[in-house]
């Protein structure tokens, strides 16, 4: 034996297995995993593929999903942050050929400044391509421009068995429709294409109308569907069946010039002990909240960061939940069961486990970009509940049942405990889906929802 | 005339030594040079990009280009073979005129273990990261200096500044090519060509992600952008990123040898 392979045997074997922690947005659940491979480039991909034993690879992005559809516990990720460089871009059409690891952040920088735009832009810009469309993400112009998905006109997904394999609306159709949405699980998305649009600068033209109750929501929104491109509610989730919120609406400023230099806000060092945050706090925020922006209702000219992602400004804002981290409950409710939805709110309220960030959206009807895609018609909520164990576990079932029972939905994205019965009843054709999975990919959510292997 | 006894200028640094347009990178795939190049392609310079592979050269080309390089151009070459630095140097001159500022950037390093048990190794080790390091800097650097001007920087290591027992073989090549600069730099002095010596700390990239607690190493994005800052500026000479390696080396290359021999680090 050579002195050569003598060391590699010795190091094979004297490794111990790597452990590593990986955390989602939520920080919960806490789970290891195996080993995370960090490919620099596409070219690396197929190998990383062809030597994982089946079911032990997922897709990592920025980590920004809240729950354990970006984990894959006691297995590999493949971190695919480094696939970070834009393969072109046609100034005429708009159209971008990005990497997966691309964050949207990153293109709005680059973009921006040319006079394009991202058609869908989701609360946060710290996402990947590859996570914004695996998830199908949706923003404020959802009843105008749908989902994220819908403006990507074609992947490059690299598949264990199959290598490239191109994705279009006319080449792997069906294919292209289980990869978006498909939360990383039909393989590593080498690249998308993805189609901008024009806008004049940086600026928006926003107006902010308080409301006191569902009702006056809605008919704000059937007012300005037409009128406005982005719409978005602040809700006070103390306030019961009241539904009292900031309605937020707004369009592109034609011109109100380029110049434009965004701030670089702070950061928050570590996770807040939990005692901070408590039912009086969190109320006197709210109501606060409430307040100062009642106050101000009306129509200014903002930056497109502030409007968009407000959250941004505070880097690693989820440590404000403490080191047992938090929860999103985000579900949709058809309009035709508004009283479910009312009693959703009561619930929360009366539970006073809320927070500061309840997030209420109409979605609008554009048909769905892909199989497992969550937006569809009816009011979606989104709300942070602090972990405290089993109590909040217990509220979150109880607010399951409220979906369930609806007709509604809840986000895989955001998701890190919804029962087998809830996904079935929220995607009922997602065994359709599964002949599009890669056998060498899974993840902990798949796994929890599906009971596969 | 009278002369103040405090000049009112403002700070010397700051002025540019060299108008920096024109950058030869050398071994433009590896995980710092890549950072470099996306900082420099956002100040719209003019970048010709060597490395091995054309297909990812090719990806970098148009990524640059879209940051707002001027101009990206690519040679596809394996630096480690000294056989084709003529090629690679007769193209950066011909094609790639008047270039005025060029960066080394490659590097390789291996397993401790192996190229203590593997001559091949550590041959190879001293190939890349020593001899063909020095080969082709020595091409460029008579020909910045036949025409006065210009900056040769190479990215070497603090693991040159004293060798130990986990990577020393790394770390002596490294040391190797800084005294080399060293040499160099006073060589091309007179003729008004600068020669930096950049020595990053660990840094979170490709080649140090085998190593462990490589999740706290320095972030690539902060170290381009001191090696940035430096090829702008007149100085320093000899960069160390992230700073505080330049303290932390100054203390452990004070450390006797009589010492530093039975520590495990």
């Amino acid at each position: 034996m050579s002195s050569q392979s003598a060391a590699a045997l010795r190091k094979q074997f004297a490794a111990p297995p790597p452990t590593e922690q990986i955390l989602s947005w939520g920080r919960y659940p806490k789970s290891a995993h195996h080993h995370v491979h960090k490919p620099a480039w596409n070219d690396q991909v197929p190998d990383i593929l062809k030597a994982a034993v089946p079911g032990f690879l997922l897709p990592y992005g920025l980590g920004r999903s809240y729950g354990d559809s970006c984990l894959n516990a006691g297995r590999d990720l493949v971190d695919c942050r480094r696939l970070n460089r834009i393969l072109g871009f046609d100034e005429s059409t708009g159209m971008l050929r990005s990497e997966s690891g691309v964050s949207l952040s990153d293109i709005i920088d680059v973009f921006l400044p040319k006079g394009w735009f991202l058609p869908v832009t989701p609360g946060t810009r710290f996402v990947t391509v590859g996570g914004a469309s695996a998830n199908d993400v949706h923003g404020k112009n959802h009843h105008c421009a749908g989902t994220f998905g819908a403006h990507v006109r074609q992947i490059g997904l690299h598949r264990s068995n199959d290598g490239l394999v191109i994705c279009n609306s006319e080449e792997n159709s069906d294919m292209l429709h289980a990869t978006i949405g498909g939360l990383g699980l039909t393989g590593v998305i080498a690249w998308a294409d993805i189609q901008l649009k024009r806008v004049a600068g940086p600026w928006i033209d926003a107006e902010s109308i308080p409301f006191q109750s569902l009702n006056t929501f809605l008919d704000l929104n059937r007012e300005s569907n037409d009128r406005f491109e982005y719409t978005v509610a602040w809700l006070d989730c103390f306030a019961g069946k009241n539904a009292r919120g900031i309605f937020f609406r707004g369009n592109h400023a034609a011109d109100h010039g380029k110049e434009f230099h965004p701030r670089r806000g702070p950061k928050l060092p570590f996770a807040l002990p939990s005692w901070m945050l408590n039912r009086y706090s969190v109320k006197a925020f709210n109501m606060a909240y409430y307040s100062i922006h009642a106050a101000k209702k009306g129509a200014v000219v903002v930056p497109y960061d502030s409007f968009f992602t407000p959250l941004d400004s505070i880097r690693q804002w989820n440590l404000l939940y403490g080191k047992q981290g938090f929860l999103q409950y985000q579900c949709v409710i058809p309009e035709t069961n508004l009283e479910a939805f009312a009693e959703l709110l009561d619930r929360i309220a009366r539970s006073g486990m809320g927070s500061f960030l309840g997030v209420l959206k109409q979605f609008g009807s554009a048909p769905p970009a892909g199989m497992l895609s969550f937006p569809r018609p009816g009011l979606t909520i989104a709300l942070d509940f602090a972990m405290r164990g089993e109590r909040t576990l217990r509220l979150m079932q109880s607010l399951d049942e409220i979906v369930r029972q609806s007709g509604g939905a809840l986000y895989p994205a955001k998701d890190a405990r919804m029962s087998p019965a809830l996904f079935e009843a929220s995607f009922p054709r997602w065994r359709g889906f599964v002949p599009y999975i890669d056998p060498k990919i899974s993840s902990s959510f798949w796994r929890r929802v599906t009971g596969a292997q | 005339m009278t002369i103040a006894a405090h000049p009112t200028t403002t700070r010397p640094a700051a002025t540019p030594a060299t108008a920096m347009k024109k950058i030869v990178i050398l071994g433009a795939t590896s995980g710092i040079a890549l950072e470099v190049q996306r900082q420099l392609a956002r100040q719209g310079r003019e970048l010709l990009l060597v490395a091995r592979s054309p297909q990812r050269l090719a990806e970098l080309q148009a990524d640059l280009l879209v940051r707002g390089a001027h101009n990206v151009s690519t040679y596809s070459a394996d630096l480690a073979s000294i056989q084709q630095h003529a090629a690679v140097f007769e193209f950066a001159r011909r094609t790639f005129r008047d270039f005025d500022t060029v960066l080394l950037a490659y590097g390789s390093m291996h397993d401790q273990e192996d190229s203590e048990t593997s001559i091949d190794v550590l041959l190879q080790e001293l190939q890349v990261n020593f001899v063909s390091a020095t080969a082709i800097l020595t091409l460029f650097a008579a020909d910045l200096e036949r025409r006065g001007t210009g900056c040769l920087a190479a990215i070497t290591s603090v693991a040159g500044d004293r060798a130990r027992r986990s990577n020393y073989v790394y770390g002596s090549t490294k040391g190797a090519l800084s005294l080399f600069l060293q040499g160099l730099r006073s060589r091309l002095h007179p003729a008004g060509v600068r020669v930096i010596t950049i020595k990053p700390g660990p840094v979170q990239t490709p080649m140090t992600d085998h190593l462990p607690n490589s999740a706290r190493f320095a972030d690539p994005e902060q170290v381009a952008r001191d090696i940035v800052r430096a090829l702008e500026r007149r100085s320093p000479d000899v960069l160390y990123t992230p700073r505080i390696w330049r303290y932390i080396m100054t203390a452990v290359r004070q450390i006797p040898e009589t010492i530093f021999k039975r520590l495990s680090i």
